[in-house]
């Protein structure tokens, strides 16, 4: 547990009371260097934590988060498939505000000036750094699904930010009409959790099993192929025999609009009336990333070594928005790199050692009650990308033993990324 | 296929089921049961706690009590409400250790098939009282060399990051395994399992894969410095 500073803990009450004027202020009173770090997710809160605490109060570490509960992303398709309640992914800032002593502020970041090294909030304030650690996770490419838009969302939500989304979705779900039809849009590579989609639909053909057995689920798909497909597909075949068709970008898949007013899918030029629509739209690195100049196309290339923008080295980006190489955009990814980053970024303001890059991952995906599977790799840093040394993944016919422990097991990580996160 | 032929296959099948369920005790078979507990657990002669605490005397032993090894507060709690080892006790916590205990830090998944279960209680037996024999230690065959190195707690502290997105750094349990507070030298064995792939978990024969020997002993130094 971090040391705690006398000096440290009243500022941060301070900061807390007078949230959005107090932290330029007190950076500079201190006189230490400055990280800002934007999102509160895997990477944000990881990289906010691990400096804070390593540094031991030598680091100003300022976290922009505009909710003050997170909901994380992984594991909410267990939600909607019953598995977890809404509860038990939501997760506040408490800790880290209170025993790392980090400066939390619950605002929008609006601006990024990389030249005078500030960000703006959407409060008014500006706050100086050091350093800046942007892990705004994704956005949504406009018109990467004709017929969608933002404001369809609650027609057609995309349930790919969890929390209220994913609630609504849920909802129509259990409102669908006996028979029915639930449709999907899967996005593009590259996107955010890979597997994501297809686990979705299995926790969704879960839930239809038992409340709607003869609903079907339609997926156009722009990919020929996908993360963990064997797997799936067997599982799908063995749990939900004849519910789900997929339509893969060999058959048109990538060919779809939808209307959300008629609630239609067209796919390759056929009509679908559907009860409800599941639209993951084709994906973006987080707006302030493109604000702040650091994004070259959709996402944010950084320096495998460090996590550090190519286009700016005192600005690092993390997770899902950055473009590093062979990691899959994941809550474990991110996670990885904000470690890989905190220790860079505290060994360049206080020299204290940085030790070479290592970055690991595994996902695991639930496809009916008790049959988990996973896939998982370690990576290292090479001048060109952070490139894949090893890898493994759950094999086709595993006993259910097997399937049994390997969700147990990711039970087991959910506790402990958060606890990794939040303290 | 022809009826007498039928009927010698049911008649071996019903045999052999007979005598499954009829089994002795094997104490020789128990100990090639054992391997698998000997990552964690010494028995015999000069056995010490290690992860897991020494099963000398185990028989009438109150679960948790054992001087010198810092147990579960759910092994305690369950010692206190007057769980003690015995034939039947100990049969129906390793077949499922994690239902008969809840939250007990021994993580392993449970022992199912019956005569396992009897033949590995029946190897135990022979280190109740009266009865010794030599010490078990095997397992712990890596070059001393190795064993050796001394860990560097910094460097250790820096890579436990990759261990941290799933154990907890407070060592309690929550679905993964505590591995705080360990003996350094367990730690080492253990991780070098995984990285030999002798024991079978993907997830760590990954993680373990890429450690050098060097990283594997700074690793335990951190984690067994911690409480």
């Amino acid at each position: 547990m971090v040391k705690l500073n006398r000096r440290l803990f009243l500022g941060t009450s301070a900061a807390a009371l007078g949230t959005l004027a107090a932290p330029a202020v007190m950076a500079a009173a201190h006189g230490k260097p400055r990280v800002i770090v934007i999102g509160g997710g895997a990477g944000g809160a990881t990289a906010a934590r691990y400096i804070a605490k390593d540094s031991d109060g030598a680091i100003d570490v300022t976290l922009v988060e505009p909710s003050r509960t997170y909901f994380s992303c992984f594991f909410s398709n267990l939600y909607l498939g019953g598995f977890k309640e809404m509860d038990d992914l939501g997760h506040t800032y408490g800790t880290l505000a209170a025993a790392y002593g980090i400066n939390v502020i619950h605002d929008w970041a609006v601006d990024v000036d990389p030249d005078g090294k500030t960000v703006s909030l959407a409060g008014g304030a500006t706050l100086p750094y050091d350093k800046l650690i942007l892990s705004p996770g994704i956005d949504f490419i406009d018109g990467a699904v004709e017929g969608w838009g933002v404001e369809a969302q609650n027609k057609m939500p995309h349930a790919y930010k969890a929390g209220s989304q994913t609630e609504l979705l849920k909802a129509q779900v259990m409102a669908m009409p006996q028979g029915g039809t639930f449709a999907m849009v899967a996005p593009p590579n590259p996107y955010r959790c890979p597997p994501g989609p297809y686990e979705r639909v299995s926790m969704i053909a879960h839930v239809l099993k038992a409340h709607n057995p003869t609903a079907k689920i339609l997926i156009a798909d722009p990919k020929e192929k996908f993360s963990k497909q064997g797997l799936f597909q067997e599982g799908w075949n063995t749990h939900y025999a004849g519910m789900v068709d997929w339509v893969g970008g060999d058959f048109g898949g990538g060919n779809v609009s939808v209307d959300p007013e008629a609630m239609t899918m067209t796919i390759d030029g056929e009509k679908t009336k559907v009860d409800v629509c599941n639209v993951i739209p084709a994906m973006k690195a987080g707006r302030i990333a493109e604000m702040a100049g650091v994004t070259d196309g959709n996402w944010a290339p950084v320096n495998a070594v460090d996590l550090s923008s190519k286009a700016n080295a005192d600005i690092h980006v993390l997770g899902d928005s950055a473009e590093q190489g062979d990691m899959p955009k994941s809550g474990f990814s991110a996670n990885s790199q904000a470690k890989v980053c905190a220790n860079a970024v505290r060994g360049a303001l206080t020299g204290s050692t940085v030790f070479p890059a290592r970055f690991s991952n595994t996902c695991w995906s639930l496809i009916a009650e008790n049959d988990g599977v996973k896939v998982g790799a370690t990576y290292e840093a090479t001048p060109e990308k952070i490139a894949t040394l090893e890898g493994f993944i759950s094999q086709t016919g595993e006993d259910s033993a097997t399937r049994k422990a390997t969700y147990e097991e990711s039970e087991g990580w959910y506790s402990g990324i958060v606890a990794d996160m939040f303290g | 296929m022809k009826r007498d032929r039928l009927i010698s296959v049911l008649t071996v099948a019903v045999a052999m089921f007979a005598a499954t369920a009829q089994a002795e005790p094997d104490p020789q078979a128990g100990e090639t049961v054992f391997r698998a507990c000997k990552a964690c657990h010494q028995i015999g002669e000069g056995a010490k706690n290690r992860v897991g605490p020494h099963l000398n005397d185990l028989n009438g032993r109150t679960a948790g009590t054992l001087d010198g090894f810092r147990y579960s507060k759910a092994m305690q709690d369950a010692g206190a409400q007057g769980l003690v080892w015995t034939d039947e006790t100990l049969d129906a916590f390793l077949a499922d250790p994690k239902s008969y205990v809840p939250k007990t830090k021994m993580g392993y998944r449970g022992l199912k098939d019956p005569q396992d279960r009897v033949n590995l209680i029946a190897y135990l037996a022979r280190f109740s009282p009266d009865a010794v024999i030599h010490p078990s230690n095997a397992g712990y065959d890596l070059d001393p060399a190795i064993l050796a190195i001394k860990g560097d707690v910094e460097y250790g502290e820096y890579l436990s990051g990759d261990c941290k997105t799933c154990h907890q750094a407070d060592g309690s349990v929550q679905g993964m395994p505590s591995i705080t507070g360990w003996p350094e030298e367990d730690f080492i064995v253990a991780m070098h399992a995984y990285k030999n792939k002798s024991r079978t978990h993907p997830v760590m024969q990954m993680m373990a894969g890429r450690l050098t020997n060097e990283e594997i002993a700074a690793l335990a130094a951190y984690f067994g410095g911690l409480q």
